[in-house]
């Protein structure tokens, strides 16, 4: 247990930086030259140096590599040449909204997919069954973010029950700010939760085909009793895959619902910083997403064991 | 009862394969004909309702919808032939390598593509757009890269079972080399478990293109695809909310009938329905 736990330690340590330098390969060192990419082509080569300097793109790419590290790990994360701000004070608000977004939408996901997926299991080849499969079959082959404008005509633009879009903040009161975010939660839900459904189903379906579920209905036990004692527990490790697979898509796809709704989150900063040219910006932020997808992964390995020790045992 | 004979039996593969083959030959027909251009702008004619003339409206420059839908369709096509293409070949080369050498090789195999998943297709293009710039290039390179570690354990799994089969066996003390015996058994083997994951990643090709282009970061204008419509048509969602339809329901249909067409392959070429379940990696989209 103890070996591991740490294996799974050093594989989520090694993972984070081979990430970082993917990030840094691709946005510092192949433009060539970071200064001339935000200044654009036309950029007169005074002021391309100038700024080269200012960013410190001009030392050598393993010193400026560490240097990134060294600031990410004391929470310096650089200047936005943009906004002359430091990109921790435009990454901390725009996290506010993304990461409430995210758990947000998880919640509903989860709540809607195990729902659906335990019903139809149950009502395995009947009516409520093939109901609860057409739709998520068409769930699954929904866009996001047209979902979203669905949402918004329905919602928002004939019924004017929801804001079409736009954050008010937290400081707005608890209320204001989360009504702002039930539209892109259930855009996300919705498609998350139709994957969710389907795989429910075919796990329960699978472990109720196993003979310790058989015995245990041939031994008396109801099958109430037997799903929550037998087949739940057996069927969590496939659910638990894709719940964090779920969760990082989530993390990734709030990019694209944050342009739907207007909403200033992490996807909203990212977005603009492709705009602006603000490669620091996009750096720190694409490597933030990843850092996240990366830790999700290394959680979902460690809840395995937990679900069933046994996997600890097995070569990985 | 024959091939032939189930496939038309089952529900799933008939409704998914009559979709794509309208998505294709919709596709098809758009290069040599359009109702009119999808580029020409005619802006006194904008926002216009469906009519005789202009079959789904017109979009805010006045351009027609439907050509526009249709030739959307070739976009969707490019972007998921040559995105599947790369994650097909590559995925499955690496695949069946690491099924073949095993050791630190495979290990090696499995660790790139466990890391690859850290960088989803979204956050790649987000990359790739920042150095060199929106285009349609970035979105094939993005979601190319994402499909290959997905083919690669598709491939490494199936290959492995496989390499236990008793005819592999045979060949290889016939003597056979290892190389042989993949290229010659092992491939044609996994062909159907590779071909239904083609349609599936075929699938979350048009989506990722989509939410791509709808951000802005894949396909750019003039050039018609239906995420760079749904992107125009929400600016006009006041005045023309009908145009937000017709580009989501053209993305859904054929993803529909993709996944449609992949799961009635799995049945089919798996008799015993023993893997009925979704086994496939859920889509990331």
């Amino acid at each position: 247990m103890g070996r591991f736990l740490l294996q799974r330690l050093a594989g989520f340590v090694a993972t984070l930086v081979a990430a970082s330098v993917v990030v840094f390969l691709v946005l510092e060192v192949l433009p060539g030259d970071a200064a001339q990419v935000m200044l654009g082509p036309e950029a007169p080569a005074e002021t391309v140096r100038a700024l080269a300097h200012k960013l410190g793109v001009d030392r050598p790419p393993l010193a400026r590599y560490l240097g990134w590290v060294e600031g990410m790990a004391t929470g310096d994360l650089g200047t936005s040449y943009a906004y002359d701000t430091p990109v921790g004070e435009l990454v901390a608000p725009s996290l506010a909204l993304t990461l409430p977004l995210a758990a947000l939408a998880m919640t509903l996901n989860t709540v809607l997919g195990l729902t659906l997926g335990l019903y139809a299991a149950s009502r395995h080849n009947r009516l409520g069954d093939i109901v609860v499969m057409s739709l998520s079959q068409i769930g699954i082959a929904l866009p996001t973010f047209w979902v979203g404008i669905l949402l918004i005509l329905l919602f928002a633009v004939a019924l004017g029950w929801l804001p079409a879009g736009g954050f008010p903040g937290w400081s707005a009161g608890f209320w204001p700010a989360l009504r702002a975010l039930i539209l892109p939660a259930v855009a996300l839900a919705l498609v998350q939760g139709a994957i969710l459904a389907r795989v429910t189903r075919a796990a329960v379906l699978d472990v109720m085909r196993e003979d310790f579920v058989r015995t245990a209905l041939a031994k008396g036990l109801s099958p109430g009793a037997a799903l929550r004692r037998h087949v739940l527990r057996n069927a969590m490790i496939p659910i638990v895959t894709v719940l964090g697979l779920q969760l990082s898509s989530l993390l990734v796809l709030t990019i694209v619902v944050e342009n739907v709704f207007s909403l200033p989150g992490l996807g909203h900063l990212i977005l603009n910083a492709i705009a602006n040219r603000d490669i620091v910006v996009v750096r720190d932020a694409v490597m933030l997403l990843a850092a996240m997808v990366v830790v999700v992964n290394f959680v979902v390995d460690l809840l395995y064991v937990a679900i069933d020790p046994r996997l600890s045992l097995r070569e990985p | 009862m024959s091939l032939s004979a189930r496939a038309a039996g089952n529900r799933s593969f008939a409704v998914g394969g009559l979709l794509t083959l309208a998505l294709l030959a919709t596709a098809a027909l758009s290069l040599v004909w359009t109702p009119l251009s999808p580029y020409l702008i005619d802006v006194p004619q904008k926002l216009q309702l469906p009519s005789a003339r202009h079959w789904f409206g017109t979009d805010s420059l006045g351009r027609d919808v439907f050509s526009m839908l249709m030739v959307g369709a070739q976009n969707s096509i490019l972007v998921g032939v040559i995105a599947v293409s790369v994650g097909l070949l590559l995925g499955t080369a690496l695949g069946v390598l690491a099924a073949e050498r095993r050791g630190w090789v495979e290990e090696a195999v499995m660790r790139l593509a466990d890391f690859t998943f850290a960088f989803p297709a979204i956050l790649l293009a987000i990359m790739f757009t920042a150095v060199l710039g929106a285009g349609i290039v970035n979105s094939i390179i993005a979601i190319g890269i994402f499909n290959v570690p997905i083919f690669a354990r598709v491939a490494r799994g199936s290959a492995k079972a496989i390499w236990q089969r008793d005819f592999v066996m045979a060949a290889r003390a016939a003597g056979r080399n290892r190389l042989g015996i993949t290229l010659v058994h092992i491939l044609p083997n996994i062909l159907s478990v590779l071909s239904v994951q083609v349609t599936i990643q075929f699938a979350n090709a048009i989506l990722w293109e989509a939410a791509l282009s709808y951000l802005g970061l894949g396909t750019q204008p003039p050039q018609p695809s239906w995420g760079r419509m749904l992107n125009d048509a929400q600016a006009q969602l006041f005045q023309a909310p009908w145009l937000a339809l017709f580009p989501g329901f053209a993305i859904m249909l054929a993803v529909l009938g993709l996944n449609l067409l992949g799961d009635g392959l799995r049945d089919l070429l798996d008799p015993r329905g023993t893997r009925r379940a979704i086994a496939a990696p859920p889509a990331r989209r």
